[in-house]
């Protein structure tokens, strides 16, 4: 940017800036050429950067929407080599799975979030505990599978059952814990102190306090991150491959090995067998479509409660 | 004059209500409820490292650090080396950061400057964000049966060109790195953008006005102030995603070729620690199960040391304005 001024001395002697260079935008100057040249690479980095979601959901709504049929969701998956069939069981259990998984993790992470910023002194163990929240977060999904395959499945943890839904749910609610703590946290941060002062002062207890003000009063911010939280779980298939596994058959109680969209969409992807590719597409059509339903309800909570 | 009946006599002036037993009893006890539940987080990642570890600890025994330098992976002879899956977790990482790390710090940038209309760039947020909640496994369905046909003449023409180097000297044919790599941009694009955004977003507008006040353009502002003042978000978040982009399972299972022998070439078959886990955890037994927990406490320790790195980068390297 210096060289456009200093360029004046060789052309011009008297070198008057002001007179020299009008205030008007000239569009051939260096500068202006590079901005243009920037922008340009901007929005070529933005388009490449939508052009996967527009593909993946393009083939999605295509090869899984015109699968798409009653039959689907009321019958089983056909043995391979046969033809038609359903995916019926999983998503039933699919529902199933992320529904354990919330049952645990929602409570949990709540409360988890509310000691850390209603009852904790932000001393150091609130701070060991967020850092381990954090670190948590960043553990691969499948570890998280093979540690609950550690604790529940190897040592048949429940009813001398190994692979389960509840094994399945419970590396799901490891999953999402994190995110739980961290929304709920979040949201009660943006309590204003004089809520909690106003409830003291009428002599409501701490507790009262928590349940019928605060927590109240962050519905939104933790509701938006809850909802958010189930989506991602629903979609996960690292944690169940080797806990929930799979299986051909209807559902038979959460303490058996129960099928899921998402390991389907794995084992029938990889399988030589067209019927099978075929309802890959179908489950991840479902699944996109539930995943997004989410995170649109979501947005929509989060922009309902702000008007 | 009448005497004022309002006015509290003294006693109930000075007298605090007296709490009943059962509503302290309910204070302390949620209290220590809530306590247990935040410690949930500590237990449980305590008992991951452990359940991790102990596991592991046949194979640490066995095959010790030479497990991280060979190559060999046979379960018939009981001989396992991870050097073919660390090596495919540090390379899909490290360059599909690379390609995305520009791709999403411009996005960000073109999000937040004022080029477009806020109606477009509000759209471009939500679909950058939309594209996370895509499900690994549908992008990895996605991957195997449309993206890595389509740019299999793309590969070979890189075969055709390059072939002279040992990172393309074999044909594209079908799963294989450059493939995995490809689909981890698209799993760790929203990360960077969406962390990009908010750092962008967080520059004080001053700053931006202070910029434009001694006449640089929009990319000199871009250049010199704004990027400055959030790169120590922006650095935290790339290291996040590329811990992300370490553990990411699915889509790479599914793309990468699972192969077990070491190839230099991208366009080779390759993997993972997270996709060998993936793949062969539900049936092995014996010494197989701890050097796959032995390999997964490599992946452990590879993610804990990047998400570390993230943390004290954003609290260390934060610019005070």
């Amino acid at each position: 940017m210096a060289t456009t001024t200093i360029r004046s001395g060789s052309d011009n002697q008297q070198s008057d800036l002001f007179d020299r260079r009008p205030l008007t935008f000239d569009p051939a100057l260096k500068r202006n050429r590079i901005n243009r040249v920037l922008t340009t690479i901007a929005g070529i980095f933005g388009a490449l950067a939508v052009l996967p979601l527009f593909l993946v959901l393009l083939y999605v709504l295509f090869q899984g929407g015109r699968l798409l049929s009653p039959t689907l969701f009321t019958q089983l998956p056909p043995p391979p080599g046969l033809e038609g069939g359903g995916i019926g069981n999983a998503v039933i259990g699919t529902i199933l799975v992320t529904l354990i998984a919330s049952v645990i993790a929602i409570p949990i992470g709540v409360g988890g979030g509310i000691f850390l910023n209603e009852y904790s002194s932000r001393g150091w163990f609130s701070q060991f505990i967020s850092f381990g929240n954090d670190i948590l977060a960043g553990v691969p999904s499948i570890i998280t599978g093979v540690f609950v395959y550690g604790i529940v499945v190897s040592t048949r943890l429940f009813f001398n059952q190994s692979f389960s839904a509840v094994a399945g749910g419970i590396a799901l609610a490891v999953l999402m814990l994190p995110t739980v703590i961290k929304t709920t946290d979040e949201g009660l941060k943006l309590v204003p102190q004089e809520l909690r002062w106003g409830s003291y002062g009428i002599g409501a207890s701490k507790f009262v306090t928590v349940m019928r003000i605060t927590l109240p009063a962050a519905f939104t911010p933790i509701a938006t991150g809850v909802v958010l939280a189930i989506a991602r779980a629903a979609g996960e298939t690292a944690p169940l491959i080797f806990t929930a596994l799979f299986s051909p058959f209807w559902p038979e109680g959460i303490f058996n090995p129960i099928a899921t969209m998402s390991v389907l969409i794995f084992n029938f992807s990889i399988m030589p067998y067209e019927a099978q590719n075929e309802l890959a597409w179908a489950a991840s059509f479902v699944l996109v479509i539930m995943i997004l339903a989410a995170n649109l309800l979501a947005r929509w909570i989060s922009k309902v409660s702000r008007a | 004059m009448q005497k004022d009946s309002f006015a509290p006599t003294k006693a109930d002036a000075y007298t605090l209500r007296r709490r009943p037993p059962s509503e302290k009893l309910l204070d302390t006890g949620f209290r220590q409820l809530s306590l247990v539940m935040a410690s949930m987080v500590a237990i449980v990642l305590i008992s991951i490292f452990l359940v991790v570890f102990t596991g592991a600890r046949d194979a640490i025994g066995e095959f010790g650090l030479s497990f991280l330098t060979t190559s060999g992976w046979d379960p018939v002879n009981q001989q396992y080396g991870a050097f073919v899956a660390i090596y495919g977790t540090l390379v899909t990482s490290i360059l599909s950061l690379m390609i995305a790390v520009p791709l999403g710090v411009g996005t960000a940038i073109l999000i937040t400057e004022d080029v477009l209309p806020r109606a477009i760039r509000d759209a471009v947020g939500l679909m950058v964000e939309l594209l996370a909640a895509i499900p690994s496994v549908v992008l990895g369905l996605w991957a195997i049966f449309v993206m890595e046909p389509a740019i299999r003449p793309a590969l070979n023409l890189l075969h055709a060109w390059f072939g002279w180097s040992p990172f393309f000297d074999t044909t594209a044919q079908g799963p294989g790195m450059a493939p995995a790599i490809l689909i981890l941009v698209v799993m760790v694009l929203p990360i960077i953008t969406a962390i990009s955004r908010d750092a962008l977003n967080q520059v004080p507008i001053e700053l931006r006005q202070g910029a434009y006040g001694v006449g640089t353009t929009r990319w000199g502002a871009i250049f010199s102030v704004i990027l400055p003042a959030a790169v120590s978000a922006i650095t935290g978040g790339v290291m996040l995603s590329l811990g992300r982009a370490m553990g990411e399972t699915m889509a790479v299972t599914m793309i990468i070729g699972n192969a077990i022998n070491f190839n230099t070439s991208l366009l080779a078959p390759g993997n993972t620690i997270a996709s060998m886990l993936a793949n062969q955890f539900g049936e092995a037994d014996g010494i197989q199960v701890s050097a796959l927990m032995y390999a997964a406490v490599i992946l452990m320790i590879l993610t804990f040391t990047v998400n570390v790195l993230a943390q004290w980068i954003v609290r260390r390297l934060s610019l005070r304005y």
